[in-house]
């Protein structure tokens, strides 16, 4: 049960919060113009690491904002939270 | 007294007689006592039989790893327990316990013939047989493993006990009360850190508490004074919460961490008074210090699980603290000095102990000690087998051979009627493991002991490893001062005595003279695997230990392998010729002692199981007789019957007044979100398939929303109230998804946008009121508002008030009739709704409920998102291709839409069936089919709703139907358990195909 540093709240239980999966996914513009296999690229492709993960996190039952967490996947430690539009940091 | 309580110790009141009944029968203990220990003081030992061979056992430990003595509480009555562990029930006047898996009885047990029977039933045999003849299954195979299988009798009533949760918060967690336990605390509390000390027992001091030997000294007293003035000081510290009879039972990360609370399951059933019984601690704390001690290891020899054999150093404990000497004359046999203690014990009462060491010498203090006392000791040899049926009357000894890998000599046989085993200690890392740390194997005394990288987190006392007295008190007070960056402590120059141990000898599966597949040295008592299954598994080409432990089922019984985990993999590792330290361990899970259901639920029980959401109409529904469907969290009223009407009839009346003449709908439960903002137009249209920026204020327009992926997620009405406002209307069940994915886009995709969403689902209730008279009552309750078609067409709304209470209304139609939603302020509702039912009584309105909702929106072929879709259909599908814009250059899903798979022609699509004979009513849910001769049959699609319509007087049905766009007036089968029923398909839209009725 991690504890997550909300960048507008501050430190809450992890049950106030849900994963959406894979950060840095961005919608493509002119969808129109994307090939089959470039669409299925951005709609399905996920990556699933063992290791330094870029996650997408919502404070739903708190400040309901989203922000963008990193966090290794072998011992869930976490090493940044970040709102969303930043620069994820350099690891 | 009975003759077996040989001992006055403070810590059981033996002017305090607690009567008990333990397999019916009734017995005296005294407060202080736990089950076992009270049993053990009037001789029982057998108090069970093993899970697979039915042998007889007996108590063997004095705390949470006891494999043996687990049993039924209050077995009488529906509310009864099972597999509680003996050594930590607290005697209680009134307390009924029996024994488990035993039948007839724990003296006499059929199942006892699995022991004669054993060789046939090797590690596996669940796997290898039952397999053959086939016919066997069903009526002898299952009937018995069931009958055989479990453990215990589960209780049949819903459990009235009250249980609760606490969230708390601490600067610094102790686990466990022993010594390392105690002198963390103190460190910590007096560090002005705020404390929390929990402990399973009901009293702090682990077994230094009854520690009395001149060899352990701590300043100069006895170890167990020493503590208890510890303790005592202890308790005077401000900033430390003690919580005692509160077991540990997961270690998450980032500190999180449950603790189970027992509150009143020691106390005398009529002392109860229905107070909460267990309370889980919710624990988030900033620096964890475990201090759970170490548990004696057993040692595996052949017959080693006879009633009367137990761990030595619970012998002690119920000797020294309960005062109940196990046995008159007593064996202990041993492979380190901890044992020596308990014979000291022994002699210092008077009573018979002799000692079988397989070391070859020890020179210790405490050996000594005990030579000195005049017990004999046999070094250098081992038992090879026990006698005794329902408890232990003699071992057998021989000698080891050099390397220890045989038997030498003769057999001699003595006499005992309690035998202490003693194989060494295992510290209790499953804490540290389950935060995630990670265990190092200590070559010296084959432990598994903690490597600490987590900063917040430590190990100490016989936990980490240290069982020197002398080491726990050094290293602990070290180790805490270090965590909490503390300089110096009380315990700094504390002056420790103990008896060192010097000489170690390990042999995992002791050696006999006869053939290891005639031994039976159990490893897993609780689950009855020896080491010959574990061997089995290897010749079998288990290497895995996860493989071995799964498949002999070694350490997966109540206990968790608390005490056979080790034995198990030394006899791995043995046996397969590898260094221990590389096979690992099995994974250590949470809880560490079984959990009941209560504490884990704890309020969220009945009436709190889940929010309850009920409209603001509920009470005139409820008075008039709804019954009431669950939709997501809301209560919505389903049909209104009249007088002993059932579901089917009043629909089909509710329906048919709706179409003709006036029905009225609570429609308060869709969700309704408000959207403002200067792109709220642009927002819409990116969320939706069709166009928005041209719809005029004040008029309403249908949308379909889909995923990304171009399957359609909701639908709803939206109206514009104004240049950058709307109020968008959800799916009842999808509201909050809803609002969360239009907020994810919001914030990621589209920050540049000036929207602001708001649900107001609970802020307005909703009347819906349909039906050619529904224009006249609306006229009656808005007297001043021009309803002609010019004025108030459909799909548009207008601000109306009722009493200067504003309201929007909305003519829009869910149903294909004429129809009108009022929207009031949540707290006018019921008035609102009241003042419908009064203005349609001259039209007979009649209130309708959600069945009836969906019959009526089926005939005009109107979808529900969820039972007509199910998240793989796209609007094309649904053969609403008018829905989707060609225009608009992007929306969310659009891309999808003519992706190869969605835009092949074969998919289910929507289309309508009718049945050939008008009033067999398709079953939701059936397949179809279109030709019933070839096989396999080919199932084409299924029918998602099916009513019958007593407007149209005949049966209708929705259905996807695999290219059913295509196939119009087509044949098909729906085939059923005992009839095939013929359908044709029709269009979907069974009523007022012209819309007359809406333009009405």
């Amino acid at each position: 049960m991690f504890l997550i540093n909300c960048p507008y709240c501050g430190e809450r239980d992890q049950s106030e919060f849900s994963c959406g999966g894979e950060a840095h996914i961005i919608r493509p513009k002119q969808p129109t113009e994307l090939s089959d296999d470039q669409w299925a690229e951005y709609l399905f492709m996920r990556k699933n690491i063992k290791g330094v993960q870029f996650e997408r996190w919502n404070h739903a039952h708190g400040c309901r904002k989203w922000f963008n967490m990193v966090r290794d996947t072998k011992n869930d430690k976490i090493h940044a939270v970040y709102k969303m539009g930043e620069k994820p940091p350099v690891e | 007294m009975t003759k077996y309580r040989v001992n006055k110790t403070k810590h059981v009141d033996q002017t305090k007689t607690i009567s008990f009944d333990f397999d019916g029968k009734s017995y005296h203990g005294f407060e202080g006592d736990t089950l076992a220990s009270a049993l053990l003081a009037n001789g029982v030992h057998l108090v069970g039989r093993s899970f697979k061979y039915h042998r007889p056992r007996g108590i063997m430990s004095s705390g949470s790893e006891e494999p043996n003595a687990i049993c039924q509480v209050n077995e009488d009555t529906d509310l009864t327990e099972p597999n509680v562990r003996a050594t930590e029930i607290e005697l209680y006047e009134g307390l009924k316990a029996s024994s488990q898996n035993c039948w007839p009885s724990v003296k006499f047990d059929i199942g006892g013939i699995n022991n004669f029977i054993s060789p046939f039933i090797p590690a596996g045999f669940y796997y290898k047989t039952f397999m053959w003849p086939k016919s066997f299954w069903k009526k002898i195979y299952e009937p018995l493993i069931r009958w055989s299988a479990g453990l215990g009798k589960s209780p049949t009533k819903p459990d009235p006990e009250l249980y609760d949760h606490k969230h708390v918060h601490c600067d610094v967690l102790i686990i466990g009360g022993g010594i390392s336990g105690i002198i963390a605390s103190k460190i910590s509390a007096k560090n002005n850190l705020k404390t929390i000390l929990i402990e399973d027992k009901n009293i702090l001091g682990g077994s230094t508490i009854f520690q009395k030997n001149e060899n352990y000294k701590i300043n100069n007293k006895y170890s167990s004074e020493w503590l208890n003035e510890e303790i005592a000081e202890l308790k005077k510290l401000d900033n430390l919460t003690i919580k005692t009879r509160t077991s540990l039972a997961a270690y998450h990360s980032y500190n999180y961490l449950l603790a189970k609370e027992n509150i009143s399951d020691h106390l005398p059933l009529e002392k109860r008074n229905g107070d909460i019984r267990q309370r889980l601690w919710k624990i988030r704390a900033d620096k964890v210090i475990v201090a759970t001690g170490a548990i004696e290891r057993p040692l595996v020899f052949n017959n080693n699980d006879r009633p009367g054999i137990m761990l030595s150093n619970s012998v002690k404990k119920y000797l020294d603290f309960y005062g109940v000497s196990c046995g008159f004359n007593n064996v202990i046999f041993t492979n380190n000095d901890s044992a020596y203690e308990t014979a000291v014990s022994f002699k210092e009462k008077g009573i018979s102990v002799e000692i079988i060491d397989i070391r070859k010498k020890s020179n210790s203090k405490i050996v000594k000690n005990a030579e000195k006392l005049g017990v004999k000791i046999y070094w250098n040899s081992t038992i090879v087998n026990t006698l005794g049926h329902r408890k232990i009357n003699s071992i057998e000894i021989m000698n080891l051979s050099e390397d220890g890998s045989n038997v030498v000599g003769d057999k001699k046989r003595i006499k005992c009627d309690c035998l202490a085993i003693s194989g060494g200690w295992t510290p209790m890392v499953h804490m540290h493991t389950q935060s995630g740390g990670k265990l190092d194997f200590r070559e010296i005394d084959q432990t598994f002991i903690p490597n600490e990288i987590d900063e917040n987190h430590i190990n100490v006392g016989s936990c980490n490893g240290d069982f020197e007295l002398e080491d726990i008190i050094k290293n602990t007070n070290n180790k805490v001062k270090n965590f909490l960056k503390v300089s110096e402590s009380e315990f700094d120059n504390t002056s420790v005595l103990n008896s060192k141990e010097l000489d170690k000898r390990n042999i995992w599966l002791l050696p006999n003279f006869i053939s290891e597949g005639k031994c039976k040295s159990f490893i897993d008592f609780q689950n009855d695997s020896t080491a010959k299954d574990i061997k089995l598994a290897l010749r079998e080409g288990f290497k895995s230990i996860e493989h071995v432990k799964r498949y002999t089922t070694t350490g997966m019984a109540t206990d968790q392998g608390k005490l056979s985990n080790m034995h198990a993999l030394g006899i791995i590792a043995d046996t397969a010729g590898v260094k221990m330290g590389t096979l690992g361990t099995t994974t250590f899970r949470p809880p560490f002692t079984p959990l009941t259901f209560g504490s884990i639920v704890g309020r969220s029980v009945g009436k709190f199981f889940d929010t309850i959401r009920r409209t603001s109409i509920h009470e005139w529904h409820s008075q008039n007789n709804a019954k009431f469907e669950n939709v997501g969290q809301w209560k919505r009223p389903w049909y209104y019957p009249i007088n002993d009407e059932g579901l089917h009839d009043a629909v089909q009346r509710e329906s048919k007044a709706a179409r003709d003449s006036a029905g009225i709908l609570d429609a308060s439960t869709l969700g309704k979100i408000d959207i403002q903002g200067t792109d709220a137009s642009e927002f819409l249209n990116r969320v939706y398939t069709n166009a928005w920026s041209k719809l005029g204020i004040g008029k309403c327009r249908y949308g379909l929303m889909l995923n990304e992926d171009g399957m359609v997620y909701d639908d709803g009405v939206t109206t514009r109230l104004g240049e950058n406002h709307y109020l968008m209307t959800t799916t009842t069940g999808g509201a909050a998804n809803v609002l969360s994915k239009l907020e994810d886009y919001l914030q990621t995709e589209w920050p540049e946008l000036d929207v602001y969403l708001t649900s107001v689902t609970d802020h307005y209730s909703t009347a819906s009121i349909c039906g050619p008279n529904s224009k006249k009552i609306l006229k009656k309750i808005f007297p001043d508002k021009d309803f002609s078609d010019d004025a108030f067409p459909h799909m548009s709304y207008q601000n109306g008030k009722i009493d200067e209470i504003n309201c929007r209304i909305m003519r829009i139609s869910f149903t294909g009739e004429l129809s009108y939603e009022i929207n009031i302020e949540s707290k006018y509702g019921k008035s609102l709704w009241e003042k419908c039912i009064e203005a349609g009584k001259e039209f007979k309105i009649t209130p309708y409920g959600t069945e009836t909702m969906h019959l009526l929106r089926a005939e005009k072929g109107f979808i529900i998102v969820g039972q007509d879709t199910d998240g793989t259909m796209t609007p094309i599908d649904l053969q609403m291709d008018w829905i989707v814009s060609k225009k608009k250059y992007d929306f969310i899903g659009k891309r999808s839409l003519y992706r190869s798979d969605t835009i092949r022609e074969d998919r289910k699509q929507l289309v309508g069936l009718l049945t050939d004979d008008p009033n067999e009513v398709l079953e939701e849910g059936a397949q179809i089919v279109s030709d019933i001769n070839k096989k396999p049959i080919e199932m084409i699609g299924h029918v998602t709703s099916s009513y019958f319509s007593p407007n149209l007087n005949k049966s209708i049905a929705l259905a996807v139907v695999k290219s059913g766009k295509k196939m119009n007036g087509q044949k098909l089968i729906v085939p059923m358990e005992n009839k095939n029923i013929n359908v044709i398909v029709s269009d979907s839209v069974f009523l007022d195909k012209e819309n007359k009725r809406i333009n009405a």
